[in-house]
């Protein structure tokens, strides 16, 4: 009853969706078009370190292809109806069968599109395929800027790059508290993490702040006494960096189980994630970048002011629906990362009107729209080609609400806020 | 004083890995063979205490008692299934049945409970001294750890089992001209290292987040604890476990802290050529 | 014997060939990089083949060539411009420079202490390569696509790496070959056998060993480089892992150690068999523990790998199966 109900709900919704944003393919039957089918590839993490998140970036991917395919597909200029198809595999977190794996779906599964697998390491590497055949891949779960600086021309990124993952919480510290100056930055030894801190070093210095620490720790890190106590050492107002979600959260909580003395920390990854708030008060202030979150609304109105049209569903409609999909979990970013690569494919196929890589390429680089998601722009320069540039963070911090529970509010920036910040945290 | 922080930090922390060392060096000087599948049964030592502990509601230290056991009964398992047939081919055949019992575990625990990070919420309270704030986990971890070692020794040294053990460590053949039965007693060996590893990985489980995939991390350091207290010498294992935990606590305060594991494994290989005995002396 | 009328030499390079051929005549992608990596693990475990199956050393850290040939190979074309050539000799060079060092300190240990001395080496260098700025530390180097251009474009530089990969693993096997049965073989697999005995009999062991070590070695540092250039990336986690040295040795132990036809026969097995087990749907979520079992079972019912229970069961076919 209840599965069923659901599915109503789902069907109810992306019609009435469909029909005033898409126009004319919803309404077309599909039994009248001559129907093609698009093959969508990628891997998915399903073994190995990146499962959940790499599960979670697909089951998005899964849920936008099924709502296109049950609102009748895209409709092209030649009449014909596109129905998409996913095929997948497991990468098991390991660049080393990427490329293999992707090549076989470009060449054996005749794949239209490619969608990247979770992470910077492994998109990296599925890069490389897609433009040694040809093919067009959104990349998602993929924030790494070097991948768009290796003259690449095929490869689109639907997150906001690393370097601008931590400079707002940099803005949010200095509209907070302009005293503050010294400042910690402690990150994962990872591709991505460094990148983000290496971005975030030169902003906070331009900005006038002190950099008392800079320091990696090996992923993999759980026990970050030896960085606790060189952090006393130092005796920062604010700690910014992190990694993924394990050692953030760990980081977190023995902050404060060392009772740090500390007024704003922003960690990178784990915050956003609904899961954080299990241990329990450490993360009671606790500031994250996110790269999406349910409560900021991205609608036609915000769209017309910024002067862009909005397509695809409204995070509400995005949010319950994933929900009847994914057994009542809530959406995280990385869900929603998945469900925004393959709008913003639709996008594109739809105003192409073809499944011709070069007319969507054409149609891609000139993108310039507002979804759920928020603001989507690529770069179109060589220099850089693909980087995204319409989209930012926003900022999280978890606080107590009246009852006293753990909730996740967003803080910055301040026109997207839904409650002040909280600080100094402790 | 500041510096006093990071040693005592480093020290508590050491007794546990010295406990995971003991388990692998005790299989190592009773039958020499490298158990590759330390990593994933610490793992499930995690798991273990996890599991009781979020689906039964146990005590997380209450559920560390019916760990170490299992942890017994599954090594006598994985010898009796995986190792005695090939105990005494080359070496290469010992090597990989352990790494096949890793791969087997890894597999399934992947599947079982995915690869999300688990962790258990157990407040003990800190003890602070100034800068220096001790927690209260980490604190009955290392006591639980000596207490372990402590009931190791009582073991190996005063009851008859145990003694066998220590016969078998020393002349195999002639333990069994003796009339001792060496099969059992690798059975029963290979079951304590095991229940060491997986009593660590219920101590780890308490204060760090875990994977079923986390245990390579203290499998790795425990070859190089191994080998620095001399392979097939538990209480030297204790010794160099301490002695990793301090260099952990002590490097990170004179150089960036992701060096530490270049001192270490350099530190590992030259103990390897220089005194291959260990820093203590030992069966060599 | 002479050694060039082996007819077991001949079979094992007719086979390979013909195995790396299959996508050229049918001028498929697809079936070319499974071949690939099929291939790849045939040279690598052929390589390794001569310490540990030869010389009787058990190495957990041979990927450590592969690694470092990769680095030095991207270092010079990425930061230096230096062509492919080049750099493929130069990360051989890299490689067998290493494995001269290491061989001097290490190969003195016996055993499981060699063992662990290796798996030390492989830490240690996955650590410092992590931290060496030049080589990009934790973010490692990428290639700019441009490099391709150089090659005839990336699909012509796909098919040039493959076929650069499969002359390469024809030469391992023509080189492993000949050092089973000569004379400096002959050392090596005293010194397998026993090594004191060895050395009273005449055979300069650490000289040998050394050696042995440095020509296991060079081919990897090549073939990283290889492998690194078409991936167009390389960072130390991937570079450096363990398990990747481990997977060698069950290849090995499979097709049968000691043997030259036995590392490519268990390569092309455990690839072949990963393959299918990862695209297939029933085994797709615990194909690891599906290898595990399978490996356990080998281990424990046919010690001697394939090749050794096929010339054991059919002493007729020993001359075929070298």
């Amino acid at each position: 009853m209840n599965t069923r109900f659901a599915a109503l709900f789902v069907w109810i919704f992306v019609i009435s969706l469909l029909l005033p944003t898409c126009g004319t393919p919803a309404a077309v039957a599909p039994s009248q078009a001559k129907e093609v089918k698009a093959v969508i590839g990628f891997t998915a993490s399903q073994t190995g370190k990146l499962n959940v998140e790499s599960t979670r970036q697909t089951n998005g991917l899964n849920l936008w292809m099924k709502q296109v395919n049950e609102a009748g597909g895209v409709k092209l200029k030649d009449g014909s109806v596109v129905k998409f198809e996913s095929k997948f595999y497991d990468d098991e977190s390991n660049s080393a069968r990427v490329q293999e794996l992707y090549t076989r779906l470009v060449t054996e599964d005749n794949a239209s599109f490619l969608i990247s697998p979770y992470s910077s390491g492994l998109a990296d590497a599925a890069a490389v395929i897609a433009e040694q055949y040809g093919k067009i891949m959104i990349t998602t779960g993929a924030a790494s800027d070097s991948t768009y600086k290796k003259g690449y021309t095929l490869v689109y990124q639907a997150y906001t790059p690393a370097s601008k993952y931590l400079t707002g919480a940099i803005d949010l510290l200095k509209s907070t508290d302009p005293a503050v100056k010294k400042i910690a930055i402690v990150h994962e030894n990872d591709k991505f993490s460094t990148d983000v801190s290496n971005a975030l070093n030169d902003y906070a210095k331009a900005q006038g702040y002190e950099v008392a620490l800079f320091e990696g720790y090996d992923t993999g890190t759980t026990d970050f006494a030896p960085f606790i106590n060189k952090i006393q050492e130092v005796a920062p107002d604010a700690i910014l960096g992190g990694g993924h979600f394990q050692d953030g959260s760990t980081f977190a909580k023995q902050l404060y189980e060392k009772k740090v003395a500390l007024k704003f920390v922003a960690l990178l990854v784990a915050p956003p994630e609904p899961t954080f708030a299990e241990i329990g008060e450490a993360s009671l202030g606790i500031i994250g970048p996110s790269q999406w979150e349910p409560q900021v609304v991205f609608n036609a109105d915000s769209a017309q002011k910024a002067g862009l049209s909005f397509y695809g569903p409204a995070a509400a409609d995005f949010v319950s629906a994933y929900k009847a999909s994914a057994n009542g979990e809530e959406p995280s970013y990385h869900a929603a990362g998945g469900y925004i690569a393959g709008l913003i494919l639709q996008k594109a196929i739809e105003e192409a009107g073809t499944l011709d890589t070069q007319a969507v390429k054409a149609v891609l680089d000139k993108m310039d729209v507002m979804t759920f998601f928020g603001h989507i722009r690529f770069e179109a320069g060589a220099d850089s080609h693909g980087l995204q540039t319409g989209h930012s963070m926003v900022y999280i911090q978890w606080q107590n609400d009246d009852a006293g529970k753990l909730v996740k509010e967003v803080v910055w920036p301040a026109e997207g806020a839904t409650s002040g910040i909280k600080y100094p945290i402790r | 004083m500041q510096l006093f922080a990071f040693l005592i930090d480093g020290l508590l922390i050491g007794f546990v890995y010295g406990i995971a060392a003991m388990g692998m060096t005790l299989i190592w000087g009773v039958m020499n063979v490298i158990n590759l599948a330390h990593g994933p049964i610490i793992a499930l030592g995690c798991f273990g205490v996890y599991l009781l502990a979020t689906q039964l509601g146990l005590h997380p230290y209450l559920a560390l008692l019916i760990v170490a056991p299992l942890g017994l009964v599954a090594g006598m398992l994985f010898y009796r299934l995986a190792i005695q047939r090939v105990i005494d081919a080359p070496r290469l055949s010992s090597l990989l049945a352990t790494f096949a019992i890793n791969m087997i575990v890894i597999g399934l625990g992947t599947a079982a409970f995915s690869t999300n990070p688990r962790a258990l919420d157990v407040q003990l309270g800190s003890l602070s001294f100034g800068p220096v704030t001790i927690l209260g986990t980490r604190l009955v971890a290392a006591l639980a750890s000596i207490a372990t070692a402590a009931g190791l020794y009582w073991f190996l040294y005063h009851t008859r089992p145990g003694k066998y053990v220590r016969a078998v460590t020393n002349n195999r053949a002639a333990a069994e001209l003796v009339g001792i039965p060496s099969q059992q007693v690798l059975a029963l060996s290979f079951g304590l290292g095991c229940m060491l590893a997986a009593v660590s990985g219920a101590l780890i489980a308490t204060f760090f987040p875990f994977t079923i995939l986390s245990g390579d991390v203290y499998q790795q350091k425990s070859f190089v604890i191994g080998v620095m207290g001399g392979l097939g010498h538990p209480l030297g294992a204790l010794l160099g476990g301490l002695i990793l935990g301090m260099m952990e606590g002590l490097l990170p305060a004179f150089l960036p802290t992701t060096w530490v594991p270049v001192f270490e494994f350099v530190l590992f290989v030259i103990i390897l050529l220089v005194r291959p005995a260990g820093l203590f002396g030992g069966k060599k | 014997m002479n050694p060039w009328r082996h007819p077991g030499l001949w079979i094992t390079l007719a086979l390979t060939l013909g195995l790396g051929l299959w996508p050229v005549v049918l001028q498929k992608a697809a079936l070319r990089e499974t071949i690939f990596t099929i291939l790849l693990s045939v040279a690598l475990a052929s390589s390794l083949n001569i310490i540990l199956g030869y010389a009787g050393y058990i190495s957990f850290g041979h990927v450590v060539f592969f690694g470092l040939g990769g680095y030095v190979g991207l270092y010079l074309m990425n930061t230096l411009g230096l062509s492919l050539w080049v750099a493929l000799l130069a990360g051989g060079l890299a490689a067998a420079l290493l494995a001269f060092l290491l061989g001097k300190a290490i190969l003195r240990l016996r055993g499981a202490y060699f063992a662990l001395a290796t798996i030390g080496v492989n830490e240690a260098m996955r650590a410092f390569i992590n931290n060496f700025a030049p080589f990009g530390g934790a973010t490692g180097i990428s290639l700019n696509f441009k490099v391709y251009q150089a090659y005839g474009g990336a699909a012509n530089a796909l098919w040039l790496v493959y076929t650069i990969l499969l002359v390469t693993t024809l030469a391992m096997i023509l080189i492993s070959h000949i050092v089973k049965n000569s004379k400096f073989g002959l050392g090596l697999m005293a010194i397998r056998e026993d090594e004191d005995a060895a050395e009273v009999m005449g055979v300069i062991t650490p000289n040998a060993k050394t050696w042995a070590y440095v020509l296991s070695a060079v081919l990897p540092g090549m073939l990283g480089v290889l492998f690194y250039f078409k991936n167009g990336n390389i960072e130390p986690g991937d570079a450096f892992r363990l398990s990747s040295s481990i997977e060698l040795l069950v290849m090995i132990m499979l097709g049968g150690a000691g043997t030259v036809l036995g590392p490519v026969i268990g390569a092309a097995g455990y690839q072949a068999l990963r393959g299918f087990l990862l695209t297939n749907a029933l085994f797709k979520n615990i194909q690891l523990s599906v290898a595990g079992i399978l490996l356990l079972l080998i281990i424990l019912f046919i010690p001697v790998g394939a090749v050794g229970w096929l010339r054991r069961r059919f002493p007729a076919l020993r001359r075929l199966l070298p």
